[in-house]
């Protein structure tokens, strides 16, 4: 983000973490953590290959894709 | 043939099975009045031809046998949804001529139905935003204008370009997507129907994600009835979306009716707030009045965490979003800014450029409630508060068996008006209680404000009761008489 963006956005984020901290106020003590908003197993799977045999076309959509992987600018010297 | 963009889902399906009307003259009709209105800036591509091959696939079959339940019917999906071969944005810079080579399983599901789809619907950029002015393409323009103004007013937010082009007649239904109100919020704005059905209904795989506990997709249709139609062609479970419900889907049209005697009716005392316009409270007790028309008796309920709902929200959301957003990073998909020497100065670039200031001020946000120093303050007493929320609609649940509110605090405001964050959050007051327990709920038209905007009534049914929620709306439906339509400007 440039200066600019900042300076703008810093007034903003106090002004919303200042209001969500108004959660302190409620009384949380032995509450569970919401985890799963409608309850249900997880289900299981056989283990077995479902999926593959696709690389085109999850290269389809890259900006720079060469020799059929993704292309990066240099990350080892 | 402009009469047939005004029939609902329902007509044009019953009127296409008879021989009324071809499925042909259906895509022609609504691909000119799509090319016509533009200026509404509601669709980010429009795809005649879909809709074409599509009819003429359904008039080929007509007379053959069944038909599936959406043949000749065209409809507009929102940008969120992946389409196989059609660009998908999100409403987004960053996915910019992002065509996927998959489709989402709900417009899959639709397709297979036999809806043909008109194009892709503008939004708020990644679903974050109420008002449609977050979007990469511009806002939209609501159809509806203030008596004797013309101020643009937006048409609500994030599903906007969903709710405008129902209400504009040119799409008879659209999906929309829901994470803390974006169905039904633009919904009541634009005069239609929106309904956000349980958590795990409609499959999410192929949606992008915004904050994957919320999300969910449903139906924006002109009628009770056609929403009905739309859902369940959408929902079915799908082993592609770990959360999707292994249950099956129940015929919701089969079962509308609107006869409401020995339902309760549940009115919460904590959604009676200052600042809400009179006209708006005014229309909530006319809603009382015709629940009870319909047979069903009011009782006053309490949900007592209700005031926090807003801010446990805006730390699970962005929390959330913060997480899901990070896969943007120019190597797999969407924009890449060139130009940079290192890897991390390419990903940095990509993110400055393809991400808009109110995405950029959520990972911000969600960031900072998920780092280590701040994660129980924020984020665990953030769950914790959204337990007892749906603990209160649990209680809430045993004195009645759906719950009555306005949909949102306004009606539609002018576009740049609200130019506040914080501000701008507020209109999904009486929207996010559901969203963060996960529940069905609906917005359908009650009538209009003084200055001639609709206004919608809310209606909250317990998890797996969409037909509870489908029915109430219903008999708000056939009491309020809305008929009013934007007159044409664009």
């Amino acid at each position: 983000m440039s200066d600019e963006e900042l300076a703008r956005l810093e007034p903003e984020l106090n002004a919303i973490i200042g209001w969500v901290e108004q959660l302190g106020e409620v009384n949380t003590d032995g509450v569970e953590p919401l985890t799963a908003v409608i309850e249900q197993k997880l289900r299981l799977r056989e283990d077995a290959v479902t999926d593959g045999e696709c690389r085109d076309a999850v290269l389809a959509n890259a900006p720079n894709a060469q020799h059929g992987f993704f292309a990066v600018p240099k990350v080892i010297e | 043939m402009t009469e047939l963009t005004s029939k609902t889902i329902a007509e044009l399906r019953d009127g296409f099975r008879s021989g009324e009307y071809s499925a042909r003259e259906i895509a022609g009709a609504y691909n000119e009045a799509v090319a016509a209105a533009r200026l509404l800036n509601a669709y980010t591509v429009e795809t005649p031809e879909d809709v074409i091959a599509a009819a003429d696939a359904a008039d080929k079959v007509r007379g053959h046998g069944d038909l599936p339940s959406l043949a000749g019917i065209p409809l507009g999906i929102k940008d969120l949804f992946a389409t196989q071969g059609i660009d998908t944005t999100a409403g987004s810079n960053i996915l910019k001529g992002f065509k996927p080579t998959y489709e989402s399983t709900v417009s899959a599901n639709l397709r297979a139905a036999g809806a043909g789809v008109l194009g892709k619907l503008n939004m708020d950029e990644f679903a974050m935003g109420s008002s449609n002015e977050t979007s990469a393409y511009g806002p939209v323009i609501s159809p509806w204008r203030r008596k004797g103004s013309n101020v643009g007013l937006t048409p609500g937010g994030s599903s906007g370009g969903s709710a405008a082009a129902v209400a504009a007649q040119i799409a008879p239904g659209a999906t929309g997507t829901d994470t803390g109100g974006s169905i039904r919020q633009p919904a009541a704005f634009a005069g239609i129907c929106g309904i956000k059905p349980t958590y795990g209904r409609c499959s999410r795989w192929g949606i992008v994600a915004f904050a994957s506990s919320l999300d969910q997709a449903g139906s924006m249709a002109r009628t009770v009835r056609d929403c009905a139609i739309l859902l369940e062609a959408m929902a079915g479970f799908d082993p592609k979306d770990s959360t999707s419900l292994d249950l099956p889907v129940p015929k919701w049209e089969a079962g509308l009716s609107s006869d409401l005697k020995g339902k309760r009716v549940g009115i919460p005392k904590e959604y009676r707030i200052d600042g809400v316009p009179e006209d708006i409270n005014t229309l909530w007790d006319q809603g009382i009045e015709w629940l009870k028309d319909a047979g069903a008796t009011p009782v006053e309920i309490s949900l007592p965490h209700t005031k926090y709902a807003l801010p446990t929200y805006y730390i699970i959301a962005p929390a959330e979003a913060s997480s899901n957003l990070a896969r943007y990073d120019g190597v797999r998909y969407g924009l890449r800014e060139e130009g940079v020497k290192t890897l991390d100065d390419m990903y940095a670039a990509t993110r400055a450029a393809g991400f808009g200031a109110e995405v950029k001020r959520r990972i911000m946000i969600g960031t900072y409630v998920l780092s280590a120093g701040f994660y129980d303050a924020y984020f665990t007493k953030a769950q914790k508060v959204r337990a007892l929320i749906k603990q209160d609609f649990r209680l809430a649940f045993q004195k009645c068996d759906v719950i009555l509110t306005p949909t949102a605090p306004s009606a539609a405001f002018g576009i740049g008006e609200t130019t506040d964050p914080l501000a701008m959050y507020l209109n999904d007051v009486f929207a996010v209680p559901a969203s963060l327990a996960g529940l069905p709920a609906m917005s359908v038209p009650g009538g209009l404000d003084g200055q001639g905007l609709p206004l919608g009534l809310h209606l909250i049914g317990n998890e797996l009761d969409e037909q509870g929620v489908l029915n109430a709306a219903l008999a708000i439906e056939e009491r309020a008489g809305f008929t009013a339509r934007p007159e044409k400007w664009w």
